[in-house]
């Protein structure tokens, strides 16, 4: 009775597995749907926004002067030139200043960095800096651009906080490009007699300089977009000539904070047809590193 | 004599071009110098932040005790009865970010499992890049989408004010997912594939060796993820400023308005306070609080992914 029970037990036990089992893949179905979907709504939403913002600004983006004309009081007239300006300034700024120091500081870490304390402390450190938030870099631009330096509200300021908080991602992201040279390339330079830097800049520079683009490509097209910071140094909203280095200056993001928060309904759609600009830059910027990218992976 | 001198100098110049050229050892020196103050510039960075902010935050508070700041619950610095509690706008940060957290968390991992389970490598490449896209967009297009296409959509079923946290929080949980996303797909597909297999050879299914293995295994990677996820939420600005609207006030209720850290610095730096003013000095106060927040949620976050590494290296 009891061994026949235990056998009972061990058959029917062994049915409800083979039951089960399918059971148990269905709903692994039942997931592989779910995980997909929640992999789709992200990109159905930026489906959903861009539509949204092409509905409410293409037809304000194609009027006349949009892009010529200086900021207006009333919704359907005048243009967003001095924001055009200020971003592209900005841009061109956090490219000369962010780019070379950030590659330096990454082939430092690299190439040159002893196996220290203190370097340790610099790596960290900047990994620390990259999650600071953008407003706090604010604080800073204000302090030491604005008032120890005296630049003031000026477009230099901002310029170089933005610098400032890029700085980072350039140099990490630039590190592992450097790190992905293989070392055989150095060594095969050192072989032939030539010093350390002429081994980096002939060879290891050329080898990593599609990866340090990517690095550009991101930190600039976030620098075009960032406003947080900007609005602390003191970016205003009203400009009604093209800014200059040392002067106060508007951007992109900032107009289009500003259209925001003004009630009257039409500049609803100056600011969507703003953020349609504002994408075209950063698509443009895009494809610049892209292509540079493209010409030197071949070449190299 | 001189042919003597000629010769030494000629070999001498010959084996110094092979060892070693004192011009070019200047230039090197030169250079490696100017690499490490480029590093430099961080560290400099750094200690610019710390002393900048702390010193007019110590300034501050010499002008408002500590107990204010930290035990009132009002915060109405700009009204003529002033109140200086910092709680309204930790309420209003840990508000919105809790809802953008509700959103990345789910929507992170799901997209990373899929990515590394279930997609075929051809398509991971493809959607990898275009879910990472919702990272690149810039935060005030997500606070314009907020307030002018998802506040008046959720309007159609819930009573929202027309600035709450409740959008705002949701928009910027789609801008974090990314984030969360992407550092956890990394740690999954950090677990040894000895792992999956010795699952599949125990006879469970590839959802059961998601839940029981993988996503067990890759946990530390995937809680550095969520709190580097909580640490953008709180220090994130235009999304709250443009769509969770200035009212400081103590609620858990999503569907109100309310401010957070950084919308408050966002309102507070229109120009409007010059400098040495105490307005101008709680703009220093907030965001002292903020970086020490989001500096700590950083350091966890990179202490525990470092700790991660150390188990499969």
């Amino acid at each position: 009775m009891a061994t026949s029970y235990q056998g009972n037990n061990f058959i029917d036990s062994s049915a409800e597995f083979t039951d089960n089992i399918e059971k148990r893949e269905s709903l692994g179905k039942v997931f592989e749907i779910i995980f997909l979907l929640g992999l789709l709504i992200g990109l159905f939403i930026l489906a959903l926004l861009v539509f949204d913002i092409c509905q409410d600004g293409l037809a304000r983006f194609l009027t006349p002067g949009f892009l010529t004309e200086t900021p207006s009081r009333f919704p359907d007239e005048g243009g967003i030139r001095p924001a055009i300006v200020g971003s592209i300034l900005l841009a061109i700024i956090v490219m000369l200043v962010a780019v070379p120091i950030g590659v330096g500081a990454a082939l430092y870490l690299e190439e040159y960095a002893p196996k220290a304390w203190w370097t340790a402390i610099i790596e960290i450190n900047i990994s620390n800096l990259a999650g600071v938030p953008s407003i706090v870099y604010g604080l800073l631009g204000l302090g030491v651009f604005n008032y120890l330096l005296g630049f003031g509200p000026a477009l230099i300021s901002g310029a170089l906080t933005l610098s400032l908080l890029s700085l980072p991602v350039i140099i990490v992201t630039s590190r592992e490009a450097i790190r992905a040279v293989p070392d055989s390339l150095r060594y095969a330079s050192y072989g032939l007699g030539v010093t350390k830097w002429q081994t980096i800049y002939h060879h290891v520079i050329p080898y990593a300089i599609p990866g340090i683009l990517t690095g550009v490509i991101i930190s600039v097209s976030r620098a075009v977009g960032d406003a947080a910071c900007l609005l602390v140094v003191g970016a205003v909203s009203f400009l009604t000539f093209d800014p200059g280095l040392f002067q106060r200056f508007m951007a992109l993001p900032i107009q289009i904070f500003s259209y925001l928060s003004r009630p009257e309904p039409g500049f609803a759609n100056s600011s969507a047809a703003t953020i349609i600009v504002m994408m075209l830059l950063i698509l443009v910027l895009n494809g610049i590193a892209i292509y540079v990218r493209q010409r030197f992976s071949i070449t190299r | 004599m001189s042919t003597i001198n000629h010769h030494n100098g000629f070999q001498e110049g010959s084996r110094r071009s092979l060892e070693k050229n004192p011009s070019e050892d200047i230039t090197e020196n030169i250079i490696a110098t100017i690499l490490f103050c480029c590093g430099l510039v961080s560290v400099l960075t750094t200690f610019g932040i710390v002393i900048i902010i702390f010193q007019v935050t110590f300034e501050f508070f010499q002008e408002v005790p500590l107990a204010d700041f930290f035990l009132d619950t009002k915060w109405t610095p700009l009204f003529a009865e002033r109140h200086f509690g910092i709680w309204p706008l930790i309420a209003g940060t840990f508000l919105t970010t809790l809802t953008a957290m509700a959103v990345a968390i789910p929507l992170g991992l799901s997209s990373a499992i899929y990515l590394s389970e279930y997609a075929q490598p051809k398509v991971a490449a493809i959607l990898r890049p275009a879910v990472e896209l919702l990272a690149g967009i810039p935060t005030v297009v997500y606070g314009y989408f907020a307030l002018l296409f998802v506040t008046p959509f959720l309007r159609n079923f819930l009573p929202l004010e027309i600035f709450n946290a409740m959008s705002a929080g949701l928009m910027m949980g789609i801008m974090i997912t990314p984030t969360v996303g992407s550092i956890s797909l990394d740690a999954i597909q950090a677990v040894p594939n000895s792992l999956r297999e010795g699952a599949y050879a125990l006879g469970i299914t590839k959802l059961e060796s998601i839940f029981k293995v993988l996503l067990p295994a890759a946990l530390s990677g995937i809680t550095a993820s969520i709190i580097l996820g909580i640490s953008r939420a709180v220090g994130e600005t235009m999304t709250v400023v443009i769509a969770a609207g200035q009212q400081p006030k103590l609620t858990v209720n999503l569907m109100e308005s309310v401010e957070t850290m950084t919308a408050y610095m966002a309102q507070i730096s229109g120009g409007d306070s010059p400098r040495g003013s105490l307005n101008f000095k709680t703009l220093y106060a907030v965001g002292a609080v903020l970086f020490l927040l989001t500096l700590a949620l950083n350091i966890v976050s990179y202490w525990i992914s470092h700790r991660f590494k150390e188990k499969y290296d």
